[in-house]
């Protein structure tokens, strides 16, 4: 069974409109982690990637920055022909706390050709600190990586990676490092930027509740596709009782419209 | 060649150890040396290569018997190709390989040593090439000096050129790579930088100590910097602070150049960190 999002809209909203992952799969020595993905996504929808560990929900965005060596294709359909730009932000715990590097060199490093070792230039800053703005983060932009609790990291990196705003928004939730509040918080600023720029989101995560209340669309992963729908059309699902145990039908679902 | 230096030297320092023009030479050299390993050392601590950069030195070392044993016209140029394609290589196995990267590079290190080993003690002549596992600052000649100044020249523009890339692939390679930086080439660029230097250093800073003073400088810097700048900043201040109190000391000592600079880069580690949790609160 081999389900596929269709691509709904055709044109219209501007840059990446639907990113269309064909046939990806993954082998890792003689493990196959992922087989014959198939995922239309929309521009504007936040889809949120869910199933359980060792599922190849991580391995999936890596394939997509192109880190990782896969079968497959990915195409942007871009309606200005132009090269789309991926946004990333990494699980946060795999990061190297004690690195003597501050929120500030991180942006320097990351958006501009002047050396970070010199310091950095006063544009960058007030770049910076413009992004920050975004995520309520304008106080941590002198602060060291490590010195950061989880769901300030998040935010940083949420920042960062709309900096310049990217067509296609990965993000890849942390297990676990950042408190209920946190989480939240964090899943507000996503929705917000969503409907701010219009972007294409992929979120890759492990708290259901928040899935549920957020999420437009659900892919459900284990090597494979499961299933794709509505969070609601997902979580009562077979297959999801299956994977996680129990039925989800009772969560709640938010407000949004299915 | 060096007059002036010899000259200013000879103004600004009227103490006893600077009346030698083999002091001069070899503080020049360490002018040039530990700012270079100040800086390179931020990042090689940063990316955990501390290991990776020891066995660097175990390739130059097996390039200098292989440029010996050629008896080429440019025994040094054989050696820095030799050490830069180990450099290299070790990088590609340690990306593509799944095996622990300790492990491979233990492998390749052992390999390299033993084998630069075999080379020079082949005929039974192993002596005049101790200075490789030692190294004697003392014995470095102007000619030398001048084409230390080139390789400080280059690693300062290439530096300015690769820092940002190399920096975000040390703080996390997926995200490095979600800006557009090649992770790969980065770490190669970086990686075959670390070799030219530590190949073309190693018959005066030696072997054994040569990671010593890569690592020990950022790793006592480490401890007390909050951000990128005052990281380099310290390491290259701690290198030359140690460079050159461990000069005049091994004058007065009548000890190892190199030993007494890496006791005191080691001092400065046990230093900050004990100032450590009052710096980084």
């Amino acid at each position: 069974m081999k389900e596929q999002i269709k691509c709904g809209r055709d044109g219209g909203c501007g840059g990446v409109c639907c990113t269309k992952i064909e046939h990806f799969g993954v082998v890792k020595g003689r493990t196959t982690i992922l087989d014959d993905v198939n995922l239309h996504i929309h521009c504007g929808e936040l889809t949120a990637v869910i199933g359980p560990n060792g599922a190849g929900k991580s391995t999936l965005l890596k394939a997509i920055l192109g880190q990782v060596r896969h079968t497959g294709d990915i195409e942007f359909d871009s309606v200005s022909g132009e090269k789309p730009t991926i946004g990333y932000v990494p699980q946060y715990l795999d990061f190297d706390t004690s690195t003597p590097t501050s929120v500030l060199d991180l942006f320097t490093a990351s958006v501009g050709k002047y050396p970070a070792w010199l310091g950095s230039r006063k544009s960058v800053r007030f770049k910076a600190l413009a992004a920050l703005r975004r995520v309520n983060g304008e106080k941590l932009i002198d602060r060291r990586l490590g010195a950061l609790s989880g769901g300030e990291m998040q935010r940083v990196l949420l920042a960062l990676s709309l900096e310049p705003v990217p067509n296609l928004l990965l993000l890849d939730e942390p297990v676990s490092g950042v408190d209920r509040a946190g989480l939240e918080l964090f899943y507000r600023m996503v929705s917000q930027v969503r409907r701010d720029y219009d972007l294409t989101i992929i979120l890759v995560s492990h708290d259901l509740e928040m899935v549920a209340r957020f999420a437009d669309r659900v892919v459900l992963l284990n090597g494979r596709v499961e299933m794709c729908g509505t969070p609601r059309e997902v979580y009562s699902s077979e297959n999801m009782k299956e994977l996680f145990g129990s039925s989800f039908a009772n969560m709640d679902f938010g407000d949004k419209q299915d | 060649m060096l007059g002036w230096w010899y000259a200013f030297v000879g103004t600004v320092l009227p103490f006893g150890w600077a009346q030698h023009i083999f002091m001069r030479n070899a503080l020049l050299a360490i002018l040039l040396l530990t700012p270079l390993f100040g800086l390179l050392g931020t990042m090689v601590v940063s990316n955990r290569m501390a290991f990776f950069s020891d066995s660097l030195g175990h390739g130059a070392f097996t390039g200098i018997a292989l440029g010996a044993i050629a008896g080429a016209a440019a025994p040094l140029g054989a050696a820095v190709v030799f050490s830069v394609a180990f450099a290299a290589l070790i990088t590609v196995i340690k990306n593509k390989s799944s095996a622990s990267t300790d492990t491979v590079i233990g492998v390749f290190s052992s390999v390299a040593v033993a084998l630069g080993l075999i080379l020079l003690s082949f005929g039974g002549s192993y002596n005049k090439y101790s200075s490789f596992l030692v190294g004697d600052v003392l014995s470095i000649e102007p000619g030398q000096i001048i084409m230390l100044a080139a390789v400080f020249a280059g690693v300062i523009v290439m530096w300015c050129l690769v820092f940002n890339r190399v920096l975000l692939v040390s703080v996390n390679q997926s995200l490095a790579a979600s800006r557009g930086v090649n992770t790969l080439m980065t770490e190669m660029l970086f990686t075959c930088a670390i070799a030219v230097v530590v190949t073309m250093t190693i018959q005066w800073v030696g072997l054994l100590i040569i990671n010593s003073l890569l690592v020990l400088p950022a790793a006592a810097a480490r401890n007390v910097s909050s951000n990128a700048r005052r990281y380099t900043l310290l390491s290259v201040l701690i290198s030359l602070f140690s460079g050159i109190a461990g000069l005049i000391l091994a004058y007065y000592l009548d000890t190892s150049a190199g030993a007494t600079i890496v006791m005191l880069s080691a001092a400065a580690f046990f230093v900050t960190f004990a100032m450590r949790r009052k710096a980084l609160a």
